[in-house]
């Protein structure tokens, strides 16, 4: 038996593949972009899906702007035979949790979790509007953007950032992204050139916004014997969990995240030294309060991916965080790592995964 | 080993056409409250809220959890949000359930809804997409064609559908939350309705409407509540592709897989016999004899034969959809959540009027998508 967030029964992150992150992904239908990063998640470690005993994805329908988006998508698996699968409607990070519980039981030893959207196909500014509340809130269209960029004024008046911080988050991000060739937006440019930018919408310039992406990933989880057999250095998850904050933003204090604090807290993160987080900070004023929910101190390495301003693929950016993690931890550059993923407008929801390697 | 998981409370709202009097929010509330008043719990005794329910285009309200978690008691919690096609009611308490029977929480509150009003279904269902085919006619011009299939398939005689929509209406008089209480209902009401979709009739296919659904799931060490835990002794999720040549619609492998798993967990090796009864996902009519054989209660062929024997009529040997069924009530997301809360209540013994006498092991099911996700749970008054 376990409890709130701590594993008892091992699962390790097997496999992890992604599709390159683009801005706009015209070529191919959800599925078929979707097909060459199951084809490599299963690939990586010689498996097919018939080794796998549940999938789960997250994906949302108001990026393709039709029903059931997740249904066609499965044409990308072919289950056939049947599989039990579900889906979740948020990001693919929610969608490996749902995997995570039904491994802890141990009634089945490996799952497949995907997710995809593509974020281009629409005014994506707009559409997250209809995450408001339907009657009081959506009806006058406030943007995220400008929602987020509230959030980093009350930073700011708290006296806890200064936009030359923000756009430290951006440099730093753009620049560890020329290492990772999934990512979108990469180049070397320093704070005082980002600080020249136009403002979005003030105090957010454009560098404090995550580019627009289409994008898809997958992660194989493994548990018993698969995950040993599977894996030479298997990257274990040692503690999952995600909390909810009121959608009410006048009632947040939106200068610090609790519920990734709650998080952390339930997922031990404090339990060990940090190597490397990677934060599912869309907005660049949102990795400093979520560095600080963390608990992490200027030895983690963050975002060494760049992070969602080098790459920010809707409903994929968070599992691509956790992913990312597992990779430099099975590459030996990382013992313990943190991952994160956030939903919902100003940091409403959040998710936090701690790997370690064997 | 997965721990014990059981329902303890449960709650739905008065489906009706329009629940004008509420808003979303307090539309899930209602069945939330209600579901915590029967486990005799309140919000801060709740680990997790699971919610779930049909495409969020049906209101347009994306990713709702977003806007509902005060309403639900989330803050501060876990909350995820599922999201299966027509299943995802079933696939909603299921995903609760393994919060529980992992042993990752003890009470879990989960939560399904559609509000109809707010949208137009058939249009939300008819999107055109590129590359693919539009359904235009919505759900049920999707399924009529089966339907046809399967009467040409088994020889049914026209008649067995119009039985099956006058059954879960009369049924739907002893459940005081029922949307549709049709108290003249009879075969000629139902042949005279409008053809909507050949072969089936305006009173064959089931209501657009408001409710919502809720359950409060808890493990051994942590029940409550005014009735005896519902123990859920098998749990279930298939899916499989929406075409592919010589997929059968008519009879999917996805339910007769899910309902081989199911029986398996749950020690049932003869439905009709062992089961007291079953809350089966009957949208149009006809899909009552075709699941009928899909989950194995009737041999291929025969689960026309078996409706017309009465067999599975509140005082038949198998009821089916005593609740009335969604024939007489479908909030979309919640109708799944309410096949699965509806044997809760019978295997309780809380179903009141339309309570099937004795009823201790019950089938839940539902369905998704063009007949091809599935979720279904057994439940008993016996620990498992």
């Amino acid at each position: 038996m376990s409890a709130a967030g701590r594993t008892v029964r091992p699962v390790s992150i097997a496999s992890f593949a992604q599709a390159p992150s683009v801005r706009r992904e015209d070529e191919r239908n959800e599925a078929e972009a979707l097909h060459p990063v199951i084809a490599e998640v299963f690939g990586n470690i010689g498996i097919t899906k018939d080794d796998v005993d549940f999938i789960c994805s997250g994906s949302t329908d108001y990026l393709i702007g039709g029903p059931f988006s997740f249904v066609m998508a499965l044409d990308a698996i072919g289950v056939w035979p049947p599989r039990a699968e579900s889906h979740v409607e948020m990001d693919g990070a929610w969608a490996l949790y749902e995997a995570w519980v039904l491994l802890q039981e141990g009634e089945v030893d490996a799952a497949l979790v995907y997710s995809f959207g593509r974020s281009s196909l629409g005014d994506l500014n707009e559409i997250l509007t209809l995450q408001l509340d339907p009657y009081y809130e959506a009806p006058l269209w406030p943007d995220i953007v400008s929602l987020s960029a509230l959030q980093a004024r009350a930073l700011i008046d708290s006296g806890k950032a200064t936009e030359a911080d923000f756009a430290a988050v951006a440099s730093r991000s753009r620049r560890d992204a020329l290492s990772n060739p999934n990512a979108q937006v990469r180049k070397d440019v320093s704070v005082e050139e980002l600080l020249r930018d136009e403002y979005a919408v003030a105090p957010l310039r454009r560098h404090a916004l995550p580019p627009i992406t289409d994008g898809a990933a997958a992660i194989v989880l493994a548990a018993g014997d698969k995950a040993e057999q599977w894996s030479e250095r298997p990257v274990w998850i040692t503690g999952f969990d995600h909390r909810m904050e009121t959608h009410a933003l006048g009632a947040r204090d939106l200068t610090v995240s609790p519920s990734t604090a709650k998080a952390a807290e339930v997922a031990g993160v404090a339990a060990g030294k940090v190597d490397i987080a990677e934060i599912h900070a869309p907005f660049a004023h949102q990795e400093l309060i979520l560095t600080e929910a963390l608990g992490l101190d200027g030895s983690v390495v963050i975002n060494p991916s760049g992070g969602p301003l080098a790459a920010n693929p809707l409903m994929s950016a968070g599992l691509i965080r956790i992913g990312e993690a597992a990779s430099r931890i099975a590459a030996g550059q990382a013992d313990r790592a943190v991952a994160h993923a956030t939903s919902g407008p100003c940091l409403q929801q959040n998710l936090v995964c701690v790997l370690e390697g064997a | 080993m997965a721990e014990r998981c059981a329902v303890i409370g449960v709650g739905q709202t008065h489906h009706k056409a329009k629940r004008d009097d509420v808003s979303i929010a307090g539309l899930v509330r209602e069945a939330a409250k209600m579901a915590l008043a029967d486990a005799d719990l309140t919000w801060s005794d709740i680990d997790a809220v699971v919610i779930g329910k049909a495409p969020d285009m049906f209101e347009g309200n994306m990713m709702p959890e977003i806007y509902l978690a005060p309403a639900l008691g989330a803050v501060g919690k876990p909350m995820l949000r599922v999201h299966t096609a027509g299943s995802v009611g079933g696939s909603t308490a299921l995903v609760a359930a393994h919060l529980v029977s992992s042993g990752i929480h003890k009470r879990v509150l989960t939560v399904a809804y559609e509000k109809q009003s707010d949208s137009d279904a058939m249009w939300a269902l008819s999107v055109p997409q590129p590359f693919s085919a539009p359904l235009l006619a919505g759900a049920g011009g999707y399924f009529a064609p089966h339907i046809r299939a399967y009467m040409r398939r088994s020889g049914a005689p026209d008649h067995i559908g119009r039985m099956v929509a006058v059954k879960d209406r009369r049924n739907a008089m002893r459940n005081p939350y029922a949307h549709l209480h049709l108290a003249d209902i009879d075969l000629k009401m139902v042949e005279d309705s409008m053809m909507l979709w050949d072969p089936l009739r305006y009173l064959e296919a089931c209501p657009s409407s408001d409710g919502a659904a809720a359950m409060v799931l808890a493990a051994e060490d942590a029940v409550s509540g005014h009735y005896p835990p519902a123990w859920i002794h098998g749990a279930a999720m298939r899916s499989e592709p929406t075409m592919f040549a010589g997929r059968d619609q008519i009879n999917p492998q996805a339910g007769r897989d899910c309902s081989a798993d199911v029986y398996r967990q749950a020690g049932v090796t003869n439905p009709r016999e062992q089961f007291d009864c079953a809350e089966v996902y009957v949208p149009f009519s006809w899909y009552e004899p075709m699941w009928l054989e899909n989950l194995g209660f009737a041999e291929l062929g025969d689960g026309w034969k078996l409706t017309e024997s009465g067999a599975t009529a509140f005082d038949g040997d198998i009821p089916w959809n005593a609740s009335g069924g969604v024939l007489s009530s479908n909030p979309i997301g919640a109708s799944g959540m309410l096949r699965f809360l509806e044997v809760a209540m019978q295997v309780r013994g809380q179903a009141g009027e339309h309570q099937v006498d004795g009823a201790k092991l019950a089938l839940g099911q539902a369905y998704g998508g063009g007949s091809q996700f599935f979720a279904m749970w057994v439940v008993g008054s016996e620990k498992p």
